[in-house]
């Protein structure tokens, strides 16, 4: 049957062209990847080719003809043994043939008029997640949080033989900062893997194992050094998921100190919470205390997902109270009340949170009850224990190290006055790091940081006390 | 260990069916990436969409080197590898009219396509990103203890990527089972090798990092095959990884909207009439009588109907549903909503 060659899209964007030029005339014996005719984008002149073989039987439009629809036939293609009359039979020009016509009538990706709902409802009225980590009388033990990292990565290596971990300077120096001391004595070369210093070929690498059935920890010694391998974290890790329609993803960990340490300046010095928090597909977590470093790493390693774990160079050396359970975890998605409070809500999460205790601290003293949140995971974000708290106190403080611009502090901020804004009695402030590289002099660093004053007054502003 | 230079000359042993399978499918990729042409042409396919069409000889002739277990993992232009390692067609095509019948349910696209049963790891959209993903896969086979290898097809565009010269160093320093091959179609894009690297050869960078590898015939399958043996002993052998340079040429622009004004059409003609690898392997089986014209027409109309039915399958499949734009973000649980 004679076939219609149709003008085609040549570009993503196409939607008319100018036929340039034929090739080929009627008569004409034409085989698959002869070029018929040249035509004319918005972007550029191109070849046309056969994809059929046949003889050109009759040419439709004329050369020189400009705004040719795409999918309106252009010439017709006889097959073997067929001769002109066959023309006839074919549709006339203008006309779309058969097969153009789905496309011709539905426009490409026809979008809905509005995208469906999420499948979790929000809560009209939201009620807090917060509640005890472990049944009261527990006994205690005070751990560093960096004892209380090593210990979550080494009992889950111990659980199960598929996590292992790599990096730089993680197995015979025993971690740059020392979190993994003592795990390549316990499980030996094959587990605990030095590279050489490639961060972005080794964040690939354990991507690929990830999606080849294994529970990779890709340790960066700092997450500034992450961004040599953003790509792979985003592109690969996060997106495959969804791009493979749920047949593969990775079930991994990226870890490492983040955000400000102490005088080493401005490559060194940055906060990425914000960065990884506003993609689909990872989960974020930046830990405070040595209970939630052990506690969420562990359901890090569990987790299915790809997850960014947020540590803080400031405090590794720090201790806290650590459950003594044999198997401790925190769930991601809920967030923690350090303290309970009437007069205003203070939000914060990772090394934020020394900031925002000291304040409450202080401002208690002055007879302001705030009432302290600690975030813990970034997403999952646990917006619920915020917008009751936010209910209750009509006020909230927002602290972070990060930039102010494009903020996760930003986001939490439009959040509330998206779904409490009648509940609010004061703006919603936010106490981020400032809006410069971080510099080294001492006297600066200090300035370019949050502060606790800051914190103090920011409450004091928004409960007008 | 040092890198050298195998022309190969032995033909590996082949017998007239083997024969007659590379030839149907090299076909097969052929006529259904013209087909992908035509419905891109007709706006059933769109955003971008890289034609395989010339290079056949390089995926045929390596799955005819692999065994079950092995991996593959590739860049974007990927419709030929996802074919040659036994995907269905009629996934391959709903995927790129973007149909919930694809292998991604429509959302990955002709870029981003993946098939765990068949071991095919995509389809990946930025270039040599998937060269340390694919050592990771071999990373772990090794860690896992079995004697699988894994392809990490890329081009000569991607060769220049700094990830490959990380990958490259990691994985000889663990003795990875990975075999890399750079199917050197001389035009990254529009850039010829001539005007990209001043280095006379890709495989030979190998060296540097103690990898062993060799330049291949990539218009010539016997010759791909015949390599692709070699590698994988060498690889599953557990001796590091393997680095095979494909020589091949691709007929059609780099995307459908390329006009390919950086190369003459001599110089396509010339490839398509002399070094056409289809047309090799036919004249091979006609030469040495293990094929008549009517076995090989019988061929034909068999890989017609097979892309035909491909075709039809893609434009009936419907769209995804769509509550499929809030699946598939988070593995075992609904997404989190985030305001």
């Amino acid at each position: 049957m004679a076939t219609e060659i149709l003008m085609p899209a040549l570009s993503p964007t196409m939607e008319e062209g100018t036929l340039a030029k034929w090739l080929v005339k009627e008569g004409d014996t034409v085989s698959s990847g002869d070029i018929l005719a040249e035509i004319e984008t918005d972007k550029a002149t191109m070849e046309f080719e056969a994809v059929d073989e046949g003889t050109i039987g009759k040419i439709l439009v004329a050369e020189g003809t400009e705004g040719v629809k795409v999918n309106s036939p252009i010439a017709v293609l006889l097959e073997e043994g067929e001769d002109a009359s066959a023309v006839e039979d074919a549709a006339p020009a203008g006309g779309g043939g058969d097969e153009a016509k789905p496309a011709a009538d539905e426009p490409r990706g026809k979008a809905p008029e509005k995208a469906p709902a999420r499948v979790a409802e929000e809560e009209p009225t939201p009620k807090s997640k917060a509640s005890p980590d472990w049944p009261e009388g527990t006994e205690m033990v005070t751990q560093t949080v960096r004892e209380a990292l090593r210990d979550a990565m080494s009992e889950e290596m111990r659980r199960d033989e598929s996590v292992f971990i790599m990096g730089e300077e993680v197995a015979e120096y025993n971690g740059a900062y020392k979190i993994t001391q003592g795990m390549l004595d316990e499980f030996g070369a094959r587990r605990v893997i030095d590279t050489p210093i490639t961060e972005h070929g080794f964040a690939g690498i354990g991507v690929g194992a990830a999606f080849g059935g294994l529970r990779p920890i890709v340790e960066f010694m700092t997450f500034n050094f992450a961004m040599q391998a953003i790509d792979q974290i985003i592109n690969s890790a996060a997106k495959t998921l969804y791009m493979s329609g749920g047949q593969m993803g990775a079930p991994m960990v990226f870890r490492g100190p983040n955000g400000a340490a102490a005088r080493v300046g401005a490559q060194h010095s940055q906060d990425y919470a914000a960065w990884y928090a506003s993609i689909p597909g990872l989960k974020v977590v930046m830990p405070y205390s040595a209970s939630d470093a052990k506690g969420l790493m562990k359901t890090a390693i569990r987790d299915p997902n790809p997850v960014i774990f947020l540590e803080n160079e400031i405090l590794y050396g720090k201790s806290f109270e650590v459950p003594k359970l044999d198997d401790f975890t925190v769930p991601f998605g809920k967030a923690r009340i350090w303290r309970e409070g009437s007069d205003v809500t203070i939000v914060s999460w990772g090394i934020g949170m020394t900031y925002a205790l000291e304040a409450a601290g202080k401002l208690a003293a002055d007879g302001i009850e705030a009432e302290v949140i600690d975030l813990r995971t970034l997403r999952p974000c646990d917006y619920e224990t915020v917008l009751a708290s936010v209910m209750k106190t009509n006020r909230c403080v927002l602290v972070e190290e990060g930039f102010p611009v494009a903020s996760f502090s930003d986001h939490m901020a439009s959040t509330i006055m998206q779904r409490a804004f009648d509940y609010l009695d004061a703006p919603v402030v936010t106490c981020t790091g400032k809006d410069v590289p971080m510099p080294y002099a001492a006297n600066l660093e200090k300035l370019a940081l949050v502060t606790t004053d800051e914190v103090v007054e920011a409450v004091r502003s928004v409960t007008y006390k | 260990m040092a890198a050298r230079k195998t022309t190969a000359k032995a033909k590996p042993n082949v017998s007239a069916e083997e024969l007659l399978g590379y030839y149907k499918d090299m076909l097969l990729i052929r006529r259904f990436e013209e087909k992908a042409g035509q419905l891109y042409g007709m706006g059933l396919i769109g955003g971008f969409c890289h034609l395989y069409i010339g290079q056949e000889a390089v995926v045929v002739g390596l799955e005819a080197a692999a065994k079950p277990g092995d991996k593959r993992i590739t860049s974007y232009r990927d419709h030929g590898h996802m074919l040659a390692c036994g995907m269905d067609p009629k996934g391959v095509m709903a995927e790129l009219t973007g149909r919930e019948g694809g292998y991604s349910k429509g959302k990955g696209g002709s870029m981003h396509m993946f098939s765990k049963e068949k071991d095919f790891y995509g389809g990946h959209g930025i270039v040599a990103a998937q060269v340390p993903l694919g050592a990771g896969l071999a990373f772990s086979d090794k860690y896992k203890g079995n004697d699988n290898v894994t392809f990490i097809y890329f081009g000569d565009g991607a060769a220049n990527q700094g990830q490959v010269y990380e990958t490259y160093n990691m994985a000889e320093i663990w003795d990875l089972p990975a075999i890399f091959v750079i199917e050197n179609n001389q035009y990254a894009m529009g850039t010829s090798t001539k005007r990209s690297t001043r280095s006379p050869s890709y495989w030979e960078r190998g060296a540097a990092y103690g990898i062993e590898g060799e330049e291949v015939d990539g218009m010539d399958v016997l010759a791909v095959k015949d390599a692709g043996d070699r590698a994988v002993a060498y690889c599953r052998a557990g001796k590091g990884p393997y680095i095979l340079e494909i020589k091949t040429y691709r007929y059609r622009g780099h995307s459908m909207s390329d006009p390919a004004k950086y190369r003459t059409r001599d110089e396509v003609q010339k490839m398509r009439e002399e070094r056409d690898a289809i047309e090799m392997i036919r004249q091979l089986l006609l030469t040495g009588d293990h094929a008549t014209e009517d076995d090989l027409k019988a061929v034909d109309k068999e890989v017609k109907d097979i892309v035909n039915e491909s075709a039809e399958f893609a434009k009936e499949s419907p769209e995804p549903a769509l509550e499929e734009l809030w699946t598939d973000i988070y593995a075992d649980e609904v997404p989190q909503e985030t305001a």
